[in-house]
């Protein structure tokens, strides 16, 4: 990690590997740590053989879905006559995640480079990193780091004389969570309301523009230099456990633990190793409870079956739960879960989009209810409205911010239940003692 | 989303509603060539919009009717589409606002480590007594805001454009006394 704390010993800090340096923000040192050798080399290349080595790699989004990187990539028709677009996500505001923003704070030369490889292999002149609003300081690095690779010609018309054309631009986003789901962030640059769209038309047919275009998240593009650097077969070597997930990952972890942070392991690390050795473990006399460990919208885990985890995509999911973002949340035994879980569900509340109905009402009557349980005002009943809810929240919208909401919540009370029964019952046992009211 | 204009309250009077709205486009100005520049750069220029909306709350402190319908005609949209823009997103300020905007992280991973204790500290310690009104002597507007992508950092705050990270409620008096 490098940055708030030095780098574990059992960490592989390859993304990571510079954070905390200040010198690594300049073109000098950035060059001086083997930057730009990747673009230089790939500006020579046909955008399919990127796509090749991408492919073979095995690098999967690490925006939350896990798409393959160079598949995506594959889709985007080269020649076709039409500009082309690359976004890249910056739009970092899924709750517990905060990796991106130290890639780009540390090693913004990282990201242009990224970019850059990723515009060429597609067939597009221009990217634009989608930066959200608050990021003020990682936006004026970006911009300064920007400022130095156009003067030095490693972008612009001529991208380090090779005769293509590959220009990077940072856009400024103003406050919105649902501008990071890829659509969005497209209506946002666009100069509308951050909207989702339905899909299909998807983005590499009809996208930024009503053009071809492509989005990744930027610690997915930041890894390339380093797969055309060193090789797929290096990169795919990074693995512990299933062979579909490969390379490094950076988890920010966050809530009641020793050490918050980002740590970079490589694919199939264990979690108990990771939650107790890496992140130091629980605070002083408190005892890990539950984790929500791919950024709020991926279903709650016990620490027990966090405890058996594998970090790979198919780990998480197979104790019914995703890798997500690689936000780790982590509440201990002195948190309570129907509040916390409430406040998830304002946060939901507070962004969706309003245009489909499920979600708009459905995020905003699932969080009074479970404001109201937190209150000492609920009832069972209140529950199975929450159950059903969800249900109807799910699969029915035109992006999965509605299906999110309900992921966190109804895990957390299925596996949580007798937190959200004794405020119910205390609740009964108060009105009794009143009379009937 | 934002959901409806931020609070109204007292602000310095440079700020205020009913002072005239003085355009900051003006034909040859520094600003009007950096919103030529920045069109360039997009195929359509209403893709400039949110950076010309930038621009203005930079210079004015909040996006009045005014300014909205001078962004309009800078990028041939309607006063209307653009107040549809500004409605949406929740860092334009509809409204003026105190000098210093504190705007601290409630989300979550930030209330498990005490978010809510700093927001009651810098209540009480700036005065503003509610949240989204501005203090009477027009320094502060204090406001929860959702993950602010720093969670590690717990509480981390955002004043006016930058972070605070780690706020304890006793470091909030010392931050306070720091600002200009
Ligand atoms: C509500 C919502 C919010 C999202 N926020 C982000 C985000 O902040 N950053 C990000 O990279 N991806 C985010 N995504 C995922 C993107 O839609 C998209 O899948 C991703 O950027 C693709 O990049 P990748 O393939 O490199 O992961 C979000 C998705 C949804 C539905
Ligand atoms: S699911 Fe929610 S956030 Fe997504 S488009 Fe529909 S209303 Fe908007
Ligand atoms: S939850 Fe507070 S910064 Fe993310």
């Amino acid at each position: 990690m490098g940055y708030p704390h030095k780098s574990h010993p059992r960490e592989t800090p390859i993304l990571s590997k510079h954070f905390g340096e200040p010198e690594a923000r300049t073109l000098e040192g950035w060059k001086a740590r083997g930057g730009y050798k990747a673009l230089a080399q790939a500006l020579h290349m046909e955008p399919v053989a990127i796509q090749e080595i991408v492919k073979a790699s095995g690098l999967r989004g690490r925006g939350g879905a896990g798409f393959p990187t160079g598949l995506k990539w594959s889709f985007m028709k080269i020649g076709d006559g039409k500009p082309h677009y690359l976004c890249a996500n910056a739009d970092e505001s899924e709750p517990g995640t905060f990796k991106d923003r130290e890639i780009m704070r540390w090693t913004p030369h990282a990201l242009i480079e990224g970019c850059a490889i990723a515009a060429h292999a597609i067939g597009a002149e221009t990217a634009y990193i989608y930066i959200r609003g608050e990021f003020t300081e990682p936006i004026n690095v970006m911009e300064a780091a920007l400022v130095e690779a156009r003067a030095a010609g490693i972008i612009g018309k001529n991208a380090m004389g090779s005769g293509r054309r590959v220009d990077v631009w940072v856009h400024k986003g103003a406050g919105a969570y649902i501008c990071g789901e890829e659509t969005a962030l497209m209506n946002s640059l666009e100069g509308k309301r951050g909207n989702p769209r339905i899909k299909p038309p998807f983005p590499a047919v009809s996208g930024l523009f009503g053009m071809p275009t492509t989005i990744n998240n930027v610690e997915t593009l930041a890894a390339v230099p380093h797969i055309l650097n060193n090789g797929a077969e290096w990169y795919k070597a990074m693995c512990l456990s299933n062979p579909k997930s490969t390379g490094s990952k950076l988890y920010s972890v966050c809530g009641n633990v020793a050490k918050p942070g980002n740590y970079e392991v490589v694919m199939g690390f264990s979690f108990k190793e990771f939650l107790y050795d890496l992140c130091g473990g629980p605070l002083p006399g408190r005892k890990f409870k539950a984790l929500i460990p791919g950024g709020s919208s991926v279903p709650t885990i016990t620490i027990e079956e966090a405890e058996a985890t594998i970090m790979d995509y198919e780990g998480f999911v197979a104790q019914g739960t995703m890798l997500g973002s690689g936000g780790v949340i982590v509440f201990d035994d002195a948190q309570s879960m129907p509040r916390q879980l409430a406040r998830i569900a304002r946060f939901y509340a507070h962004e969706s989009c309003a245009q489909c109905t499920q979600c708009r009402e459905g995020t905003a009557w699932m969080t009074k209810i479970l404001e109201r349980i937190v209150a000492g005002e609920g009832t069972f009943e209140d529950l199975d409205t929450i159950f059903d809810l969800s249900e109807a929240m799910t699969g029915k919208t035109i992006c999965v911010l509605s299906d999110s909401c309900g992921a966190p919540v109804v895990s957390g009370i299925t596996k949580f239940r007798g937190e959200f029964e004794a405020l119910i019952k205390g609740r009964r046992s108060s009105t009794v003692a009143v009379g009937a009211r | 989303m934002s959901h409806g204009p931020s609070a109204p309250g007292v602000a310095a009077s440079a700020h205020a509603h009913d002072a005239p709205y003085e355009p900051v486009f003006t034909p040859g100005s520094a600003r009007s060539k950096e919103l030529a520049d920045l069109i360039t750069r997009y195929p359509d220029k209403r893709a400039a919009l949110l950076p010309a909306l930038w621009m203005v709350q930079n210079d004015r402190g909040w996006i009045s009717e005014a300014a909205m319908m001078e962004v309009g005609d800078q990028l041939g949209c309607t006063a209307a589409y653009v107040k549809g823009v500004v409605t949406f997103y929740t860092m334009y300020h509809q409204h003026p606002v105190g000098k210093h905007f504190i705007q601290v992280c409630t989300t979550s991973p930030c209330l498990c480590a005490g978010a809510d204790k700093v927001v009651e500290a810098f209540l009480e310690h700036t005065g503003c007594k509610e949240l989204g009104l501005t203090s009477a002597d027009g320094r502060y507007t204090v406001i929860e805001v959702e993950c602010l992508g720093a969670c590690g950092f717990a509480t981390p705050v955002q004043i006016n454009e930058d972070y605070v990270e780690n706020v304890t409620p006793e470091k909030v008096p010392e931050i306070l006394a720091g600002l200009p």
